[in-house]
């Protein structure tokens, strides 16, 4: 058979004999095992055989992510001409076909979304890649939803070295000392989004930079600005807020990349839970969370023990379950809670991880005086106490079922124990 | 016949790298996280630490057989305490801007784990001289990894060193302020020195990895 024959599969994978055991192996494997199934065939031992293994996983988070990175280029642009009109003094009435889904819109958002897209992906991978030869070990899939996340919980004018050096930060310090993918305690995208919210803050926080141009223009005489509705709440001009709620949650209202559109990240929730990948108690219990501490702080103005001369009345009095459409919470519950890895992994543990994720959230929201966000920070401490939360459930388990053993056994010894019984049970 | 003999040299050398105390014995820790975001006031750190465990260490030295062994943590208190103040004053007439940056950290030398260490296990059992270079090398590895974490947060947290703008001038935009740099907030912050102190010691522990502890 002639080289020409050979099909490039084929191809792959007799260079990936060739290959073997050599340094740069897991480099190429990477790329082999990501565009074809893998020729190897196991020899010993039983296994089982999977659909869902970590590839699949991956690719149904991506799948998920797909619509709302799509929107997020639409609203991109809708925003910048929206801001534009607004500087000019028009208010825009947001029409699907007519406004939102143009050529133009798209255009923008593909501009600066798909920058940030091919910079996170590449200078992570690139990280990922380097581990991987040094240490010897298979190139990992984490990464692959890791990268598709970051550009969407940013804001649209980040600049790209920005996001290269707190990439390289999060792969490295976030999961790579752990031991990569699966060891990590925090999860990666948002210790990206943590550093870059530490160490440049002025790029983060503000009415510039949620819409695209907003920095740049700054000053001049086409000056465009565009505050998110957290902003407007945090400096208790609720009354200047033009957008609905319906505006609020089909997410034609500005914010990072990818976080406004609460019915698109509800759907893509959904897709994830039929798929059975990531867990419905975290996001159930997350909203439930998040509308309790709601609650709590507007009854706290029902009551009148905060009245609109304080500075958190703007928050504390928005209605709770408005809590849900606005900012980042739906999209950090569904795909930034719900990692498999950094969550709680007993299902008694999950309710109580994502309880304290949506009550976080909400407390921080109003109560951090700099950036009235709180989503990713609630989210990382939560990360940290899950192995507790988990051994403390794993404990409470160990402890029900050793009674319950010495009811059994006291009970098979007759009538006569009865009274003993009852007092083990009661302890 | 040479300055220092090799078992001498060593006692310099050693804690440099090997038995450094901050990145090996993880010692002195919070006064490496507080104070160095700024290269100026790790030096100032270094130096101040310098001159108590040396002297520190002679000192203990000289009394250790007649130290009672019950009471001789209050008498190495006593040392260091006197010691600490003789060097806050010295800052406060020297270099008040200075020990205003410094602030508390220079009274809290006393709390410094490394001093006692060293008065503990190296003073109370070794003659003055010997006792002397073991200060100085413990406290130039000390000092060491203050200078190496100041210049990393000064330089990326602020874009100067010692105060010189060697970036360029963040204001006016020149040098790289130019090109769009700006500096990183997260270096100023002293969780940055605690990341920081955990790559060198990660560096550190792959180039020599007989160090790395067996669990």
């Amino acid at each position: 058979m002639s080289d020409k024959r050979l099909t490039f599969k084929k191809r792959m994978h007799i260079l990936k004999h060739h290959y073997r055991d050599k340094k740069m192996a897991p480099a190429f494997n990477a790329i082999h095992t990501f565009l074809f199934t893998p020729d190897d065939t196991t020899l010993s031992g039983s296994h089982i055989r999977a659909a869902d293994d970590l590839k699949r996983t991956m690719n149904t988070v991506i799948m998920a992510l797909i619509p709302v990175l799509i929107f997020s280029m639409f609203n991109a642009g809708y925003q910048h001409y929206a801001a534009i009109d607004a500087a000019n003094g028009i208010i825009r009435k947001v029409s699907l076909l007519e406004n939102f889904l143009t050529w133009d819109n798209f255009y923008i958002g593909l501009i600066k979304v798909l920058p940030l897209l091919i910079v996170s992906y590449g200078v992570g991978l690139l990280v990922e890649f380097i581990f991987a030869v040094i240490k010897g070990h298979e190139v990992e899939e984490g990464y692959l939803v890791t990268g598709m996340l970051v550009p969407l919980i940013l804001p649209i004018d980040t600049p790209l070295w920005m996001l290269a050096v707190a990439v390289v930060f999060g792969v490295v310090i976030g999961k790579e000392v752990f031991g990569g993918t699966g060891m990590n305690i925090l999860n990666p995208a948002l210790t990206i989004r943590a550093f870059l919210f530490f160490a440049y803050p002025t790029w983060m926080r503000g009415d510039k930079v949620w819409v695209q141009g907003a920095v740049e223009s700054a000053g001049g005489a086409d000056a465009i600005s565009g505050e998110t509705i957290l902003g407007f709440l945090a400096q208790g001009k609720g009354s200047e807020i033009t957008y609905s709620i319906s505006d609020m949650f089909f997410g034609f209202i500005p914010g990072s990349v990818g976080e406004t559109s609460t019915f698109l990240i509800l759907l893509g929730g959904l897709f994830l839970i039929f798929s059975k990948i990531a867990s419905w108690r975290i996001m159930v219990s997350a909203v439930i969370g998040a509308l309790t501490m709601g609650l709590v702080f507007n009854q706290i103005v029902e009551v009148g023990w905060i009245t609109d001369t304080s500075k958190f009345y703007g928050l504390m009095s928005f209605p709770f379950w408005e809590h849900l459409l606005i900012g980042g919470l739906a999209f950090g519950i569904v795909y930034m809670a719900t990692d498999p890895v950094t969550g709680s992994q007993t299902n008694r543990g999950k309710w109580i991880y994502g309880f304290f994720i949506g009550l976080m959230s909400v407390m921080i929201r109003v109560f951090n005086p700099a950036y009235p966000e709180g989503v990713f920070l609630a989210i990382l401490l939560m990360n940290v106490f899950a192995p507790t939360i988990d051994h403390y459930v794993i404990r409470g388990n160990i402890n029900r079922r050793l009674k319950r053993f010495k009811n059994a056994t006291l009970l098979s010894q007759g009538p006569e124990n009865e009274a003993k019984k009852i007092k083990a049970e009661t302890v | 016949m040479a300055l220092l003999s090799k078992k001498d040299t060593h006692l310099i050398t050693d804690p440099l790298s090997d038995n450094n105390p901050i990145t090996i014995q993880v010692l002195g820790i919070c006064s490496a996280l507080a104070i160095t975001a700024e290269l100026k006031a790790s030096i100032v750190m270094a130096l101040s630490v310098m001159f108590v465990v040396a002297m520190g260490n002679v000192v203990i030295s000289l009394m250790r057989n007649i130290i009672p062994s019950k009471i001789r943590i209050i008498v190495q208190l006593v040392v260091v305490a006197a010691l600490v103040i003789m060097v806050d004053q010295v800052l406060k007439a020297f270099a008040y801007e200075l020990s205003k940056t410094l602030a508390v950290f220079v009274g809290l030398i006393i709390t410094n784990c490394i001093i006692m260490g060293r008065f503990e296990a190296f003073a109370l059992a070794n003659g003055p001289w010997r006792s002397f270079l073991d200060g100085i090398g413990n406290a130039a590895g000390y000092g060491l990894i203050l200078i190496i974490v100041g210049v990393i947060r000064e330089l990326f947290g602020s874009g100067t060193l010692l105060g010189f703008k060697v970036l360029g001038d963040s204001v006016n935009k020149t040098g790289l302020y130019a090109l769009g740099y700006e500096n990183n907030g997260f270096m100023i912050i002293p969780p940055a020195a605690l990341i920081v102190v955990g790559i060198i010691i990660w560096i550190q522990r792959s180039r020599n990895p007989a160090l790395i502890e067996e669990n």
